[in-house]
């Protein structure tokens, strides 16, 4: 009980895409977001990665991004009542994703994280 | 106790968090789709029959006889926040002259994001709320800004995917509301089209 562990959860966009980073310039921008259900282990965190700030011909200020290749790591702990044994972590991956001259619509993925829980 | 995470790599991924939707969408934008097509290449714009946000249902059979700017868009879509500001010109310009735009917008949460936007925006052209069977219509819009030119006849004669030059649109525009004029002047009384039955003219 009470163990941490730490999950990468690695992203590569397309050259020329780029999606709004977890905290976006403007309140109209669909967030990146990483959301974990309820499980064996805890979510004690969400780290995003350090954004860009990139000026686009569609912007008249500089927005917050994510593009190329990057990760979003996960802190979990073991919780309290844990079984012991394998299981999976399920989440949900909420992005958006724009080029310079047009946006995608919103999508979620789902995410599945196996894990196992050894005492 | 411990926690050993059988992979490293999660399951669902990678091949979707690659992003590959970059390549389900249409990403070109060709020259031939910015130009007006030509009258044996234009397809009728599929009907279809949406509510405003006044509550009142718009059907593209309403327009007809205009030309009609039909807007596929959404409030978190940078590239039309561009395009929107232009849009209302145009309508203001040109509404005397048969002219409309229609906003399809294809936010999730509807009216809740949208109608706050018109107001703050000035929007002057009607808008409604965009449905998956919309999208199906107009050959499955997954790109945002899409914005389909539609003639007198109610066929689609330009259309764009993507942002585009504000000269492009009014390039387009008024060369179709011109087409009607001459089309118009054809059919005057005392020209020789103008004396023919509409099933007897070429």
């Amino acid at each position: 009980m009470g163990a941490v562990a730490e999950a990468p959860l690695t992203i590569h966009l397309r050259p020329g895409y780029h999606v709004n980073s977890n905290m976006p310039s403007d309140e109209y921008l669909i967030p990146l977001r990483l959301t974990w259900n309820a499980g064996p282990l805890e979510t004690s965190d969400v780290v995003f990665p350090k954004p860009s700030l990139e000026k686009y011909a569609f912007s008249e200020k500089p927005l917050s991004v994510f593009s190329g290749d990057f990760e979003i790591r996960t802190r979990f702990k073991v919780a309290a009542n844990a079984p012991a044994g394998p299981a999976v972590m399920t989440g949900k991956l909420r992005y958006q994703a724009c080029n310079d001259r047009m946006c995608l619509a919103p999508k979620t993925l789902d995410v599945s994280l196996p894990v196992e829980v050894v005492k | 106790m411990e926690i050993v995470f059988t992979r490293f790599k999660w399951a669902v991924l990678a091949a979707a968090l690659a992003f590959v939707l970059a390549g389900c969408s249409k990403l070109s934008h060709s020259p031939a789709d910015a130009a007006v097509k030509s009258d044996q290449d234009r397809k009728p714009a599929p009907a279809f029959s949406l509510t405003d946000e006044h509550g009142t249902p718009v059907s593209l059979a309403d327009y007809r006889g205009k030309v009609v700017l039909l807007n596929f868009w959404a409030t978190w879509c940078g590239p039309c926040q561009i395009e929107i500001p232009w849009f209302i010109e145009f309508e203001q310009k040109y509404k005397d002259r048969d002219f409309a735009v229609l906003g399809v917008s294809f936010d999730d949460d509807g009216w809740k994001s949208v109608r706050p936007y018109i107001a703050s925006h000035k929007i002057n052209y009607r808008v409604m709320i965009g449905t998956e069977k919309m999208s199906q219509l107009y050959g499955g819009v997954d790109s945002l800004p899409t914005t389909f030119i539609v003639d007198r006849q109610g066929r689609i004669a330009a259309q764009h995917v993507g942002l585009v030059d504000k000269s492009d649109y009014q390039n387009e525009i008024l060369k179709l509301l011109a087409d009607q004029k001459r089309a118009a002047g054809d059919s005057a009384p005392g020209s020789l089209a103008g004396l023919l039955r509409p099933d007897q003219r070429p």
